[in-house]
């Protein structure tokens, strides 16, 4: 038999039929429920949102300057230069969205594929990568980022890089987990028998039965990110004004902190709540998900 | 049959209740689940005198252990169980104590004092933090008082006891370092150490090989007739029970289905599950080549929240009969003296195979 | 136990020889690199640059330079501040004790609430109280650490003005009493972290051991449920809890760094962040190899700890 007809022994790939039941269990969860619905919430807030309110996230106003907020057409006040606070929370909630969700892919595209490949040929292959991936994991994390942020030239696609590059290695774990308990099991090496290369047993065979652990990786991280690009953002090292991020609003709003409150009110209630309901989503996932995880 | 030897006769039941005790009148155990009201044991009936095994057999989910848990209210608190009924048990001192609906306070002092369990699982029933010693003083001090160097050579003078050697050096012992074998004896040792009245043995061999087995149920009978001390042994293996019993409760699905002396259930089993099991053990047979299939109960233990109407072994049962078998529930009778069988066709199956 | 930690110590000596390519992979390779901030004034002429390049030995091959900043590290010649030329050893020193302080008080009150939290949900499985220490925790671990920060000093120093805002102790003061109103608002911002961490993984030990055979066997002995909980069930579950809190070391150090700068209190985060503006590499990339170590001594002393706390281990190591 050729390699091209090769069929798949796996696990059949599941149908949608028989995802209900971790979808049904995964409705059940009510937290990861809210925060699915908040999740959804700020994502339209950040990208629809703008064309629904009069203001503007860049024009100034010095008259209408340090506005509190309900006290008059700007529901969330101004800052210093005037600008409307919901609208640059929502300007800003878009790069910080649009990074946390870039950095996610890009880790988790680096992650499964070191995860992949130290899995499936253990080995010293293997061995040297999970020990790579071992010492990327002794730097604390903001302490890298700092450092590389340093020497960068700042812009959303280096940000975005820069955290998927301290991110990657916990996917990468997870993934190398999974394949080296997959690798042994009978489909694999049915697989293997029949001629399969490689690749197609890595990506064809494996890789589709690793999914679960890796979308409860991925929601993770997405939260993870969002709140680096925060602490970073705050530091002076991320997201550089004039583009707003919820992290630098934070940094400038440092300083008014006792005649201007709201301006760091604001601001830390989108991201906590953002990466809280990121969180309950995994949290819900996992659960959901874990009948069909391999042990 | 193979030789059997009871060590005490007893008499029969209704006569003098001389030094009982253990009085157990209907007993029930209910538990609240997801799948709603489950009735694991009902209307348990039975007594138990000095130096008296009592063999409790059945299959799982027969409501052996769960029985035997409740006398000594070791399962999950109320609202989630339910006991009622009565038990009685004497404690050496002559003090009786009413085990349901006792306050925690008071089962406190009744367990391990007066009465002990060892459990099926001697790998992961001792703490593995803490040394072997140790956990045998605990009791010693929980229940007599006893500290410091009186409580570790009582604690080597019960390993002695069990069959360890070099007790001293085995108190600082953590379980890990120890087999099967010897956990298991190190688990007897902490359930004597008080000198309970009742011993339960809640199938103490059946994680152990074969030649063990035989250690420990030598061992139990040893320490039963040195202490006089009363056991209710339950097990699914009846080789063991013609071994160790005087008297045997055969349970099916909660209840009581055959009470009575080993010798007498052995020869003339009444009830058709006691039957079937008697007749599921493989017999060995030298010098004649017959090859007979493993007889076997057809069937399985019917689920403890739907049972079916009537006797509940009737589905399974070769003497089934509609109408009468599943009008009610049968009530304990008494074949002979001392025998009770809850069956409305014993005397018909009598002389049957 | 000796072969098992000399396995460990070869394991960690291993990661950080990877950890010291890494950490000069960064700095070398960056775009940046460690001449960028000579170039950014943007007056320095090409032969100055390639003076500057041959004083500093930066126009030899890679693999030698690495080789020789390694070979310094290991004799503890980390380098020089291009600052201040104090060595990077000594600067580090200089800032390490108030950092230990932050970080050591804070694990403390994480141990102590985070587990009683863990404890009373675990026992109290699905209360109320349960439910709101898991969607608390949640939250907790969800809340950027400055802004709690920025709150804390809002509530307890602006309005109420009962703690001061930030620094180690005032001038002129110094007493002991002083030092500690400096320390509890930045001690308990970065203890937020760990107290979740805690919490969730202390309840989901207990859990795990309370349904334990040998907690059963201790119950048919009549053992009293305060001393099942303490001395059979905590005794277990707070095992796991030592390897957590030796892979927790790294999500401190960043946490502190965060909670440094919103208290502008002295110690190695602030070292570095400053070090990372001033364009400070030696300084940067010192700090970077001793974080990772601090991280690694965190996971050995944790299975060290481990090993002598579990018996099973214990006899096993020999």
């Amino acid at each position: 038999m050729s390699a091209t007809q090769t069929v798949s022994l796996a696990v059949p790939r599941r149908s949608l039929a028989q995802r209900y039941p971790a979808l049904r269990r995964f409705l059940r969860h009510k937290p990861a429920l809210l925060g699915l619905c908040v999740v959804v919430f700020m994502t339209l807030f950040s990208f629809a949102g703008p064309w629904v309110i009069p203001f503007n996230a860049t024009d100034t106003d010095i008259r209408a300057r340090l506005m509190e907020p309900f006290a008059g057409a700007h529901v969330l006040g101004t800052d210093p230069l005037g600008r409307d606070v919901l609208a640059r929370l929502m300007y800003a909630g878009r790069i910080s969205l649009s990074v946390g969700f870039a950095a996610t892919a890009l880790s988790v595209l680096i992650g499964v594929l070191v995860g992949l490949v130290a899995g499936f040929y253990r080995g010293a292959v293997g061995a040297v990568l999970m020990r790579f991936v071992d010492a990327m994991l002794c730097f604390p994390s903001i302490f890298l980022l700092l450092a590389i942020a340093a020497l960068i030239e700042p812009s959303v696609t280096s940000i975005v890089v820069l955290i998927a590059m301290a991110s990657w290695m916990e996917v990468a774990r997870v993934v190398e987990g999974q394949i080296r308990s997959l690798r042994e099991r009978d489909f694999a090496l049915a697989a293997e028998s029949l001629g399969a290369g490689d690749i197609r047993i890595m990506f064809r065979e494996l890789l589709p039965n690793a999914v679960a652990p890796i979308v409860v990786a991925a929601t993770l991280n997405i939260a993870h990110a969002i709140l680096s690009e925060s602490y970073i953002s705050f530091l002076g090292y991320g997201i550089h004004p004039p583009t707003p991020s919820w992290g630098n609003m934070l940094e400038n709003a440092q300083s008014y902190l006792t005649n201007a409150p709201w301006l760091a009110i604001v601001p830390g209630v989108a991201i906590t709540l953002t990466v809280t309901s990121f969180n309950f989503i995994g949290d819900g996932l996992r659960d959901a998900l874990d009948a069909k995880l391999d042990r | 049959m193979n030789h059997l030897e009871p060590i005490h006769f007893v008499a029969a039941e209704d006569s003098a209740q001389v030094d009982n005790i253990l009085e157990v009148r209907d007993l029930n155990v209910a538990f609240r689940t997801a799948q709603g009201h489950v009735h694991a044991v009902r209307d348990v009936s039975f007594s138990l005198r000095r130096g008296e095994t009592l063999a409790l057999v059945g299959e799982t989910s027969s409501g052996k252990s769960v029985t035997c848990l409740g006398l000594l209210g070791l399962t999950p608190p109320a609202p989630y169980c339910t006991i009622s009924g009565s038990a009685r048990l004497a404690a050496r001192n002559g003090k009786t104590y009413e085990l349901v609906g006792t306050p925690e306070r008071v089962m406190r002092q009744v367990r391990g004092g007066v009465a002990s369990v060892i459990f099926q699982e001697p790998m992961t029933s001792l703490n593995p933090v803490h040394t072997v010693g140790a956990q045998i003083c605990e009791s010693l001090r929980i229940h007599l008082g006893m500290k410091g160097r009186a409580a570790t050579d009582r604690a080597a003078e019960l390993l002695n006891q069990v069959g360890i050697s070099d007790p001293k050096r085995r108190l600082t012992n953590y379980p890990h370092e120890l087999s099967g074998g010897m956990r298991q004896r190190v688990m007897i040792a902490m359930a004597i150490a008080c000198e309970p009245s009742l011993l339960i043995a809640d199938e103490p061999t059946t994680a152990l090989d074969v030649t063990i087995q035989a250690q420990i149920l030598e061992l139990l009978q040893k320490l039963q007739s040195d202490n006089r001390m009363a056991m209710i042994y339950i097990t699914h293996n009846l080789g063991t029970v013609a071994e160790i019993a005087d008297r045997v409760m055969v349970m099916y699905a909660g209840r009581i289905v055959e009470k009575a002396d080993v010798v007498e259930l052995f020869t003339r089993p009444q009830h058709p599950y006691s039957r079937g099991l008697i007749h599921s053990v493989p017999r060995l047979h030298s010098g004649r080549v017959r090859k007979t299939p493993l007889f076997a109960i057809p069937g399985n233990v019917p689920d403890p929240a739907a049972h079916p109407p009537g006797c509940t072994f009737g589905p399974r049962c070769g003497h089934f009969e509609p109408g009468r078998c599943d009008a009610a529930v049968p009530d304990l009778e008494s074949a002979r003296p001392g025998h009770l069988v809850r069956c409305v066709r014993w005397p018909e199956i009598e002389g049957a195979a | 136990m000796g072969r098992y930690l000399l396995r460990r110590l070869l394991q960690s000596l291993l990661l950080l020889a990877l950890v010291s390519m890494i950490a000069f992979a960064i700095l070398h390779l960056a775009p940046g690199g460690p001449l960028s901030q000579f170039l950014a004034v943007g007056t320095l002429g090409q032969e100055d640059v390639d003076r500057l390049m041959a004083q500093y030995g930066l126009n030899r091959p890679l693999p030698v330079q690495y080789l020789d900043w390694a070979g310094g590290l290991v004799t503890g010649d980390w380098g020089q501040s291009y600052r201040d030329q104090l060595p990077v050893l000594t600067k580090i020193g200089m800032h390490i004790g108030p950092t230990l302080e932050l970080m050591i008080s804070s694990t403390l009150l994480a141990m102590f609430i985070g587990g009683l939290i863990g404890i009373l949900g675990a026992v109290r499985r699905y209360s109320f109280f349960d439910h709101l220490a898991t969607v608390g925790a949640m939250v907790a671990l969800s809340i950027p650490t400055f802004w709690f920060g920025l709150a804390v000093i809002y509530l307890f120093s602006v309005n109420l003005g009962w703690l001061p805002a930030g620094n180690r102790e005032t001038l002129g003061d110094g007493s002991f009493v002083d030092r500690l109103q400096h320390l509890l608002l930045p001690c308990v911002v970065l203890a937020l972290v760990s107290t979740a961490v805690w919490s969730r993984y202390m309840r989901s030990s207990m859990l795990d051991v309370v349904n334990q055979d040998y907690i059963r066997t201790a119950k048919s002995k009549g053992v009293s449920p305060m001393r099942i909980l303490v001395h059979h069930a905590l005794r277990n579950a707070l095992l796991p809890m030592i390897t957590i809190t030796g892979l927790h070391v790294s999500t401190l150090l960043s946490g502190a760094l965060v909670t440094e700068t919103v208290f502008t209190w002295p110690g190695m985060g602030r070292l570095f962040l400053d070090s990372v503006s001033n364009r400070d590499y030696p300084v940067v990339m010192g700090m970077l190899m001793f974080t990772a170590c601090m991280v690694l001594l965190g996971s050995l002393l944790a299975d060290l700890l481990y090993s002598v706390a579990d018996p099973r281990i214990k006899g096993e190591a020999k």
